[in-house]
Order: structure tokens, then C-alpha cells, then sequence
């Protein structure tokens, strides 16, 4: 009878864990996410590859809840992702259930990183192939955060960040121009970053803003292509600004 | 060369364990040498014979476990929570100390009273106040006292029916304000304003209820609680000994008195000087 608890992610000799990072190369094949941090509002956005014509796109939702307050978006295996969404779901509940209050952002960001790293110390379990964006609104001071968590189980707090496919453009992109912002300017920042590396149109992203008061809303494909014309029409604004010899720059 | 054979067999019924069911092919060798035997043997003790074990060992229970002979009382008012209790430990009719501490200090903020087996309420009390501790590191804030309790109450609920005797009151101030939960060793959690436990609690209550008002003073409130607990010992044989008196306040609990209850008595109800009418003379005996 084998018995499978021999570990499978051990260290190399120069103290890699190659399971780890062939998980982590994974979540680099799978879609793009971004996350936005305002002052009163925070958005994710996730491409959206092009849906089968006959699929039902609504069973393929790349947003979601965890709990009234905590939306969560990833990258990677979307097989992992469910496990490891349904076990934070659970994790929401019976925190409620004994603590009598509504999960932190970051204790909940702290649970699902604690249960990545557990996978990679345990044995006969390959890690999940999946990094997470987790935001929410904490239920005691309402302030907004956004975090992200790894393969390897590590997680921070971030102002924006992206994970997925070409997530290094999308991270430069928004440190060239990350400010604070509320309400609309972080839903058009959020969604002019993920438009670096993905075609532009309301059918490949699918995005989703969460506030204090109205918890998360999904936006409709016509909102979205509303939104995406508005920004190309200010970035044909600008380069024509740009080109014109009148216009000083400042 | 004899086969050795290494039983570490542990069961949970306490019977002579008799090995006849065992695999036969199994050599189990009775060596001469007896004392090998002892050795090797599983632990086992001959049973009393009783018919109903089982009634046997609750009625054994029941007669060494103590009973909630006490006083402790809580209740909520505008400045907090006033939280008090007796001082005196009986087994049956036996006093063993007129000087128990029953409120019991989990942390800074909250506290807990004991009722019942004071072992039980010392010992979980304590890995209460480990467990909260433990959350503020986590979570860089304080657990409430509708939290806390409810740790409490979910441990002494799995161990439910293995003879925990608890009957505790968790008072405490969170960011809700004040708060105030009954704890007891069947697993019930009730959130209250006003509570008494104990045997002297029907005592209390009566002083209790009819006394209280919501927007009382602290010194009005710690008064009350004082003689409510002064009542209850004494018409209750199992509660005595010292009524000490804590104040949960918005900064965390205090200690504001603790009182001899022989003193409290003639406190309360001097004694009138009497006028004496006859003085008994002494008859010479002829």
C-alpha cells in the first residue's frame, strides 16, 4: 500500500521550492487581474478570454463574493481557485459564527494565505496554482484594502496591484500613474490599466466595483464599453494635445 | 526462546480484559515465569460488583462534585457593569473557605465569575483569557465580550455531559459598550442585563430586581450589588464569607470594595440597645 505523505514540494540545494515556483509560472499563464484601491471605492477588473458562443458566460463569473463586504479576484488554476474560494466562504461563515462579528479583510486574506503555504509544506499535496486579489471594506472602521496572496502563501496590503498575464506591465502602468482617487476615477483607472495588455471592448473584461454602502455591483458589458470609449476618447485627447505645436506642455 | 508478546492495549472500558477473543493463531504462551506475566499483562482493576455500573459511577459523581453553593450576581447599568459575588466554598454541609476568589480577572477589560466546580471555572477562565490574548495578537484588536463568551460557551458545550460543572457570568466593555453574557457547563450562552448565579440567587434577585434602576450612580449601583450579595448569605447556608464588589467601566474593570458579611449585618441592622427590666439576682442557697 503507497503511502502518500511523502512531501512533494521539498527544497533544491539552493534553497528553491520549484513547486512553488512552477505554481507561480502558472498563475503567469492565466488571465490578468487588477485591483484599484480608492478612498471610498475599490475595483477589480479580470480579462475576460473570448466566451464559446454557445457557453453560458454567467457561469464563468471571475469576481466574486466571499462574504457581503469581501469580493475576491484571481489568477491561475480556475479549478483551484474554486476549492480554495468555497473554504474562505466557509471560513467567512464560522468566524460570524463564533466571533460574532463579520470578517477583517485581512484576516480572511490571512486564512486563504495560511492555507496556500499549508499545501506547501504538507504531504503528497502540490501547492494551489493561483494568486489571489482580495478587497473589502473592514465592518468596524469601514476603511478600504486590497490584498494579494501567492502560491507560496505570502500576502500584502496594496494601494493597486495586477497579477496574471503581462501583470509586470500592468504593475508599471499604475506606478507611473497611481493617485489617490474615489468613485469613477478608480473605475476608469482600473479599467485603463487592464487595457494595456488587453483588447479593448466590454466583451473581454469583466470588472466589478465594491462600496461601503452598496457592497459589491457587477458591471454590465455596456457599461464597460461606455466607460472604455470615455477613455479612448481622453487618450486621443491627449495625444492630439500632444501633437498640437499651439498648446504648451506643463 | 519463548515469544514475547507486548501488549499496550488501551481500551476505555474498564473491565478485566479477557483475551479469549484474540487471534488464535497468535501464541499466547502462559510462561511459568508469573512475575513476566504481571509485567506483560495489560493494565486492568477489578470493577465493584454492582449491577448498574454505570448508575453507580454518576451517584459516585454526584456525591464528590460540588454543588453551586454560591452567590454572584451582574448587571448592567448607565456607568457599565457592576459584577459581585460571595466568597465561600462549601462541600455539603462542610465549609472549606470563607475566602474564594470568584470574580476572576481574564484580562484588563473583562471579567468572570465562578459558580460551581471552582477547578472548572478557574482552569477555563484562564485558557479564556490565553484565547483572547491571543486574538488581539491576531487581529490587533480586542475581542468582544459577546466573543469571547461565545468561546467559552462553544468549549463547554463539546464537553457537554463529561461532568464540567460551570456557572459563569462574562462581564466586560467592548466597542458595543457594556456586556454582559451567563455561561454555563451545559453549553447554554444567554446575553443579559441583570443576572444572579448560584445557590443564593433567588436571595439576590429579590433585592436585586426590586432595587435596580438603570441610570444609577457607581456608588448607587456597588451598593446594591453589596446588598444583594449580603442578603443572599444570609438566608443561604452555602454562600458567606466576604461580598466583594467590581466596577466594568469604559477604561476596564476595578475593584471597589470587599466587605466581611458578619460586618455588613450589624451594618445594616445595629444592634438597638436593649432596656433591661429585670436583673436576675443571684438566690442564695440555703
Amino acid at each position: 500500500m503507497a503511502r502518500y505523505d511523502r512531501a512533494i514540494t521539498v527544497f533544491s540545494p539552493d534553497g528553491h521550492l520549484f513547486q512553488v515556483e512552477y505554481a507561480l509560472e502558472a498563475v503567469r499563464k492565466g488571465n490578468a487581474a487588477v485591483g484599484v484601491r480608492g478612498t471610498d471605492t475599490i475595483v477589480l477588473a479580470v480579462e475576460k478570454k473570448s466566451t464559446p458562443k454557445l457557453q453560458d458566460s454567467r457561469s464563468v463569473r471571475k469576481i466574486v463574493n466571499l462574504d457581503d463586504h469581501i469580493a475576491l479576484a484571481c489568477a491561475g488554476l480556475k479549478a483551484d481557485a474554486r476549492v480554495l474560494i468555497n473554504r474562505a466562504r466557509i471560513e467567512c461563515q464560522s468566524h460570524k459564527l463564533t466571533i460574532e462579528d463579520p470578517v477583517t479583510v485581512e484576516y480572511i486574506t490571512r486564512y486563504i494565505a495560511g492555507l496556500q503555504q499549508k499545501y506547501t509544506q504538507s504531504g503528497g499535496v502540490r501547492p494551489f496554482g493561483l494568486s489571489t486579489l482580495i478587497i473589502g471594506f473592514d465592518p468596524h472602521t469601514g476603511i478600504p484594502s486590497l490584498y494579494q496572496t501567492d502560491p507560496s502563501g505570502t500576502f500584502s496590503a496594496w494601494k493597486a496591484n495586477a497579477t496574471g498575464r503581462n501583470s509586470n506591465s500592468i504593475r508599471e502602468f499604475l506606478e507611473k500613474n497611481y493617485k489617490e482617487t474615489s468613485g469613477q476615477e478608480t473605475l476608469k483607472l482600473a479599467i485603463r490599466a487592464l487595457l494595456e495588455v488587453v483588447e479593448s471592448g466590454g466583451k473581454n473584461i469583466e470588472v466589478a466595483v465594491m462600496t461601503k454602502d452598496h457592497g459589491l455591483r457587477q458591471l454590465e458589458e455596456d457599461e464597460i464599453d461606455a466607460i472604455v470609449a470615455e477613455i479612448e476618447a481622453e487618450k486621443a485627447a491627449a495625444e492630439a494635445a500632444k501633437k498640437s505645436p499651439s498648446t504648451k506642455e506643463t | 526462546m519463548d515469544t514475547v508478546l507486548n501488549y499496550t492495549l488501551i481500551t476505555d472500558t474498564m473491565m478485566k480484559i479477557d483475551f479469549g477473543g484474540l487471534d488464535p493463531s497468535a501464541p499466547i504462551k502462559r510462561n511459568t515465569d508469573d512475575w513476566r506475566d504481571e509485567i506483560l499483562a495489560a493494565p486492568s482493576f477489578a470493577l465493584p460488583t454492582t449491577a448498574d455500573f454505570d448508575g453507580f459511577q454518576k451517584a459516585a459523581v454526584q456525591m464528590v462534585k460540588p454543588a453551586k453553593g454560591t452567590t454572584t450576581l451582574a448587571f448592567i447599568f448607565k456607568e457599565g457593569v457592576m459584577v459581585a459575588a460571595d466568597s465561600r466554598a462549601s462541600m455539603g454541609g462542610y465549609i472549606s473557605s470563607q475566602s474564594v476568589k470568584k470574580i476572576i480577572e481574564i484580562n484588563p477589560y473583562m471579567l468572570g465569575t465562578m459558580a460551581g466546580g471552582a477547578a472548572d471555572c478557574q482552569f477555563w477562565h484562564r485558557n479564556l483569557g490565553i484565547k483572547c490574548r491571543l486574538h488581539e495578537l491576531a487581529n490587533k484588536r480586542r475581542i468582544s465580550v459577546a466573543g469571547a463568551s461565545k468561546l467559552l460557551a462553544n468549549i463547554l458545550y463539546s464537553y457537554r455531559g463529561m461532568g464540567l460543572s460551570v456557572g459563569t457570568m462574562i462581564a466586560g466593555w467592548d466597542e458595543q459598550g457594556p456586556g454582559l453574557y451567563y455561561v454555563d457547563s451545559e453549553g447554554g450562552r444567554l446575553k443579559g442585563t441583570r443576572f444572579s448565579v448560584g445557590s443564593g440567587s433567588p436571595y439576590a434577585y429579590g433585592v436585586l430586581d426590586s432595587g435596580y434602576r438603570f441610570d444609577m450612580s457607581v456608588e448607587e449601583a456597588a451598593e446594591l450589588a453589596r446588598r444583594a450579595i449580603y442578603h443572599a448569605t444570609f438566608r443561604d447556608g452555602a454562600s458567606g464569607g466576604v461580598a466583594s464588589v467590581y466596577h466594568v467601566g469604559p477604561v476596564g474593570w476595578k475593584k471597589l470594595s470587599g466587605d466581611d458579611v458578619g460586618e455588613l449585618h450589624y451594618k445594616y441592622y445595629p444592634v438597638e440597645p436593649n432596656v433591661v427590666e429585670q436583673e436576675m439576682a443571684e438566690v442564695p442557697i440555703a
